[in-house]
């Protein structure tokens, strides 16, 4: 692996979101346009928007940088760069952070605005401190960014690529405790949701949201969702094959 | 003059289908060899296999005196494939730059290969908005980055005007004079001409290896697209 090279891929990838404005709007819009509407379904109830506000605070950052991300190198793949890249003197890692780092960095700006509108405007209230919620959503965004590239090695066509959303990040919000407490479900659902990495990041958000500061739990959730992140970035780039049939 | 591509009984198969069989010759170092066949004949395999992306069936490839593949070899060889490989949403400067860092190349080398593919006045232009001619032209650019001692060209004047087919043929053969070695595909034979050396493909074998001129000599064809035919016809008789 080679800095120089992982900074480069990030400055590629960048460079070409900002040569597509639409892209970075609606990246940027979108979540403070759902926190927005979140606030005013739950008008009458602002007891509810700041128990799951923050819960959906970092699944908003996760689903839009999984489904941008499974789109990005699944483009990368199909447009024969990838392939071109992979006879270059560039590690397969470098690919695989370069784009898992640029995709953080946007994901930091959208939970910032995100975060900056519901925190400042839409009266929420997260007990457990501001810079921790936007740490743990940046966090989030870069577990979305990571099976986003994992998982886009088993998509062919973009059919695919966007199907594996509702295939494998909705099942993963139902079993997250965002719904029901995971204690309150069937065991089995529970025991499955033990191993679901977005579980653990839907439960860190629930804790900083109920005025829990740094603590033990919260620092077990946050090695497994960095964990996942790391295992997911190492798992991507091993589905790279530089030989191909 | 020594061997910068030797493969020897190389087969690929591709769908239980051998889409490569048996394939064994040399290219000598700073040439220019054509590969020339119709679509599906096996070229742009045959092109995976120098460049160590094609996953062999069995035989063998070094280039450069290596084994295909090897990762010292991958700032050495220049590759460009049928369908322009740059990313087409940011500008031909963006591209370079990109690929340069990869390959270690300095930005009078970005200015030397925009130079070599005439197309300097257009480094702020966004890929996209390129014609396809043009668009090829930048994937060939990225290919020169770094000077690589073999280019692996896979139809890379499709679709050009002709002025400009000759000029990057001049550059080829330019290239070749320094010491690089090239091997070109091509569909279209009246290229075959430019050529030092000719493989012939068809069926995924090589039908012929010769300099034009004993290609013509030995078939007795009035061009390198008759002789095809007459080997063609021969092999389809026997």
């Amino acid at each position: 692996m080679n800095p120089r090279l992982t900074v480069a891929t990030t400055r590629r990838v960048l460079t070409q979101l900002r040569r597509d404005p639409r892209t970075v709007a609606l990246l940027l819009i979108v979540p403070c346009v759902l926190m927005t509407l979140l606030r005013y379904v739950f008008n009458g109830s602002p007891l509810v928007f700041d128990r799951i506000g923050p819960e959906l605070l970092g699944i908003f950052p996760f689903t839009t940088m999984f489904v941008v991300t499974s789109v990005a190198t699944l483009r990368e793949r199909s447009s024969g760069t990838l392939e071109r890249l992979l006879t270059m003197p560039i590690a397969k890692l470098d690919l695989i952070a370069g784009y898992a780092f640029a995709f953080a960095l946007v994901a930091i700006v959208q939970v910032g605005l995100a975060a900056a509108l519901s925190l400042g405007v839409l009266g929420m209230t997260v007990e457990g401190g501001v810079v921790l919620i936007v740490v743990l959503a940046a966090c989030n965004a870069l577990l979305g960014t990571a099976l986003g590239l994992f998982l886009s090695a088993f998509a062919r066509t973009e059919f695919q690529a966007v199907q594996f959303l509702p295939a494998t990040v909705l099942p993963q919000i139902l079993l997250g405790g965002l719904l029901i407490p995971r204690n309150q479900m069937a065991p089995v659902l529970h025991a499955v949701s033990d191993v679901l990495p977005l579980s653990y990041a839907i439960d860190a958000m629930h804790r900083v949201g109920n005025g829990e500061q740094w603590s033990g739990g919260l620092a077990v959730d946050l090695i497994v969702v960095l964990g996942s992140v790391v295992a997911a970035v190492g798992l991507g780039a091993a589905t790279l094959r530089r030989r191909t049939p | 003059m020594p061997a910068v591509i030797t493969t020897t009984d190389l087969v690929v198969a591709r769908g239980g289908r051998e889409v490569l069989r048996k394939i064994s010759f040399g290219v000598e170092a700073g040439t220019v060899t054509g590969l020339l066949g119709p679509s599906g004949s096996g070229k742009t395999t045959l092109m995976r296999c120098f460049v160590g992306v094609q996953i062999v069936a069995s035989g063998t490839v070094e280039v450069l005196g290596r084994p295909a593949g090897s990762a010292d070899l991958r700032s050495r060889i220049g590759y460009v494939t049928q369908s322009p490989a740059i990313y087409t949403d940011i500008t031909l400067a963006e591209n370079l730059r990109y690929y340069a860092t990869i390959l270690r190349a300095s930005s009078d080398d970005i200015d030397r290969v925009v130079e070599q593919v005439d197309l300097s006045d257009r480094m702020g232009q966004v890929v996209g908005s390129m014609s396809g001619g043009e668009r090829a032209r930048v994937s060939l650019a990225s290919a020169l980055l770094g000077g690589p001692e073999l280019l692996v060209l896979d139809e890379p004047t499709v679709g050009l005007d002709p002025v400009l087919r000759r000029d990057l043929w001049a550059l080829f053969h330019e290239l070749a004079t320094s010491g690089v070695s090239l091997v070109v595909s091509s569909h279209v034979m009246d290229e075959a001409e430019r050529c030092h050396r000719l493989l012939l493909m068809r069926d995924g074998t090589i039908v012929a290896d010769d300099t034009p001129a004993g290609l013509l000599e030995r078939t007795g064809g009035s061009d390198v697209e008759d002789a095809f035919l007459r080997i063609a016809d021969a092999g389809d008789a026997a």
